[in-house]
């Protein structure tokens, strides 16, 4: 299987009064091509923090230590490997929401209020895709029946365009007041481009509904403005950070089924974080589990909510009611562990119940249990 | 069985006031008649989408806010009488004994507490409140509270901010436990924990219920949750009851459209089980303007036009009580359409 992105010993500290947190410990994740990947865990985690130092989005006092973020770009047929802490702030601008886009969480805190739902899906093709705009434009400029003044000057500066973005001339225009909106062609092919995308998303009345703004819109819809946004280049991987965990039961199973249907039309992968182990077992096909910052279990999610190895997810999965619940629910003594001073050794040691001597002294590596199917578990070291 | 609550067509109408002279314009009808017997004993799980009135109605028989209109009938245990405490005044409830019998556990246990006060002070305030016991008897009491709910004496003299979130939790339990209630509101108790707390704060809860003959009422959003703590779920939409019934019959069978399509639509870990998914179109509608006839035909896949005009009521079909025009053809439709 071709791989999409990979994360070696990914190590993110932050450094706060209290002291240094040690959010990640040598994360290693892979999400291959046209698959969905889920990673669960409970909050605190770092469920969140890995894929924010995958996107080079970690807010201050946060720091990626040391490790490697992958992306794999196929170039004529050929994989390309490329590290993305080792590349430039510039590069990363192009890449987000290029190849990578990200769902973040709240819908309300991530669309901006006063902007136009329309503008702002928009905005993001007039980032990334200002050439195919700029073609789009001088097709209708060749056009017999279009009406617009100066045609001659539009065109010119149109075909210029398409050929050299950073002309001297467009700098220039940009600080001239009313001759910066020489761009408007374009800014209307991506308005009609963004149009597109909302009506894809299954919203009726699109055109109505790209004028209004945020606070126009119910939670549900402004989530599926989110997912607009993030797919409006068509990213090769789509993250989605608790793309549902604020929407009500009914349309949690409208947003998830929108993102079974996407992936099997646009984009080939999807990395899903949620809390929520009946989410992940629907839609993923590998689960990952974390705990206090590192990887515990990695498995299909047939064989993880089957056959579950590490004693956390054994006793995740056991803590949270079922549909056909028998008995009382089982528990996991004890609490989170605070992650300035993690245990030594397994950070589950202190409230697992199969632990050994070597647990609080040796870090587990991830190994392979079974077909796709790993464990950091001292348990298992033997085998 | 006895009855402990008795909600008589209850109303709450937010008020929305404009124009020139702050006149009422319009009202947010968060609550519009909800009818609900609530029996001695068990726990009455309210389930259903934000918006819909739950906590609305959980704050209003703690009467936190005063109903706009409706009774809400109150049998205390050893008392004779019954009262109806929707108009009572505050002093009168407390006259008569009746507001330590009512009590409450809030959403998020880290704004519900004073982050000023011992956990001691915490736990004696509604004791003190209520009763005289003062002195050694109370910091017994407090402790007694305390090992109730899993916590020792060693933790009196800290702060809330010293606990985690569970254990947090748990001393709000203890709180509202400390005026010996019948009656405890539990407003979403698990929603701010983890999925591993969640877990013993559901049994601490179960447990408690069974050993000091609590009644509970259950406010969440997740139907798993209320499917392994309740032994009564009502089922609520837009300010009104939609269904009711024991947990069981409940989820073996629904009839109301709208418990079918929330049902269908848990996520679950068992990967075996086929499931049919309805999947509704659409959001709630607003509570300024709630669609006439029936609340539910704007996003109902078997709406017909008898939907659209007449509200239906909430009609017993043996210990499961159906607010639904075609209650008797739902299971038929929807094994046609979504099979």
């Amino acid at each position: 299987m071709k791989k999409i992105i990979e994360t070696e010993n990914l190590r993110t500290n932050f450094y706060t009064y209290e002291g240094v947190v040690k959010a990640l410990n040598d994360v290693c994740i892979t999400v291959n091509h046209g698959e969905t990947f889920g990673l669960v865990g409970e909050s605190g985690c770092g469920k969140s923090v890995t894929v924010r130092s995958m996107m080079r989005i970690i807010q201050s006092p946060g720091k990626v230590e040391s490790g490697k973020v992958l992306l794999f770009l196929d170039e004529n047929g050929e994989q390309e490997a490329v590290d993305l802490l080792q590349q430039s702030e510039s590069y990363m601008q192009s890449c987000c929401g290029d190849q990578i886009s990200m769902i973040f969480q709240e819908p309300n805190a991530a669309l901006n209020p006063i902007m136009s739902i329309g503008e702002q899906v928009a905005e993001s093709f007039l980032f990334h895709r200002k050439k195919s705009l700029s073609e789009a434009s001088l097709e209708r400029l060749n056009a017999q029946d279009c009406k617009v003044p100066f045609k001659g000057i539009f065109k010119n500066l149109y075909k210029k365009y398409h050929e050299d973005e950073n002309a001297f001339v467009f700098k220039l225009l940009s600080h001239i007041p009313l001759l910066n909106r020489w761009d408007f062609l374009i800014r209307q092919e991506a308005f009609k481009r963004a149009v597109e995308i909302i009506s894809k998303l299954g919203i009726p009345h699109a055109e109505d509904i790209a004028v209004q703004f945020p606070h126009n819109l119910s939670g549900g819809m402004k989530q599926r403005i989110v997912i607009a946004i993030a797919l409006a280049c068509s990213p090769m991987l789509l993250i989605a950070d608790e793309a549902t965990s604020n929407l009500d039961v009914t349309i949690q199973a409208q947003i998830l089924e929108l993102l079974k249907d996407l992936k099997k039309k646009h984009i080939s992968s999807i990395l899903l974080i949620t809390h929520d182990l009946g989410v992940v077992a629907e839609t993923c096909d590998r689960v990952g589990v974390m705990y206090a910052g590192s990887l515990c279990e990695v498995a299909e999610s047939r064989e993880l909510f089957g056959n579950p190895s590490h004693p956390y997810t054994k006793a995740l999965l056991e803590s949270v009611p079922k549909f056909h619940q028998e008995g009382a629910l089982k528990t996991i003594e004890g609490n989170v562990p605070n992650l300035v001073t993690p245990p030594a050794g397994c950070r589950f040691h202190p409230r697992c119940k199969h632990r050994m001597d070597i647990c609080d002294k040796e870090v587990p590596n991830l190994l392979e249990i079974g077909k796709n199917h790993s464990v950091a578990c001292h348990l298992f070291g033997d085998k | 069985m006895e009855k402990i609550l008795e909600l008589k067509n209850l109303k709450k109408h937010y008020p929305i006031y404009g124009g020139v002279f702050k006149k009422e314009i319009n009202s947010v009808k968060a609550l519009d008649g909800v009818d609900l017997d609530i029996y001695r004993g068990e726990c009455l799980g309210v389930v259903g989408e934000s918006g819909c009135g739950k906590t609305t109605t959980s704050k209003a028989i703690i009467k936190l806010h005063d109903p706009t209109s409706g009774e809400i009938i109150f049998h205390p245990k050893d008392h004779k009488d019954s009262y109806d405490i929707a108009r009572m005044k505050p002093r009168h409830m407390k006259k008569n004994g009746l507001r330590s019998k009512l009590q409450m556990v809030f959403q998020d246990p880290t704004t519900s507490m004073n982050p000023r006060m011992l956990v001691k002070n915490i736990i004696a305030e509604p004791i003190i409140e209520n009763t005289n016991i003062k002195g050694k008897a109370l910091e017994d009491r407090v402790v007694e509270l305390l090992e109730m709910v899993g916590l020792t004496r060693n933790h009196l003299y800290r702060y809330s901010h010293e606990f985690s979130g569970g254990q947090r939790q748990r001393i709000a339990v203890a709180r509202a436990l400390a005026t010996n209630p019948e009656f405890l509101v539990l407003d979403e108790p698990t929603s701010a924990l983890d999925v591993s707390v969640q877990a013993q704060i559901l049994n601490l809860m179960d447990s408690l219920r069974k050993k000091l003959n609590l009644t509970y009422m259950f406010v969440t959003h997740h139907l798993l949750v209320v499917k392994y703590i309740s032994t009564r779920i009502a089922v609520m939409y837009l300010g009104k009851i939609v269904e009711i019934a024991e947990t069981e019959k409940l989820f073996e069978n629904p009839v109301h459209p709208y418990t079918n399509a929330l049902l269908s639509g848990i996520p679950s870990t068992d990967l075996d089980i086929e499931k049919k998914r309805i999947i509704l179109k659409g959001d709630v509608p607003s509570p300024l303007n709630p669609p006439e006839g029936c609340r539910f035909h704007t996003r109902c896949p078997f709406a017909i036009e008898l939907c659209k005009k007449k509200e239906p009521v909430l009609e017993d079909i043996g210990n499961h009580k159906v607010a639904c025009h075609r209650k008797d053809e739902v299971q038929e439709l929807i094994s046609k359409k979504f099979a």
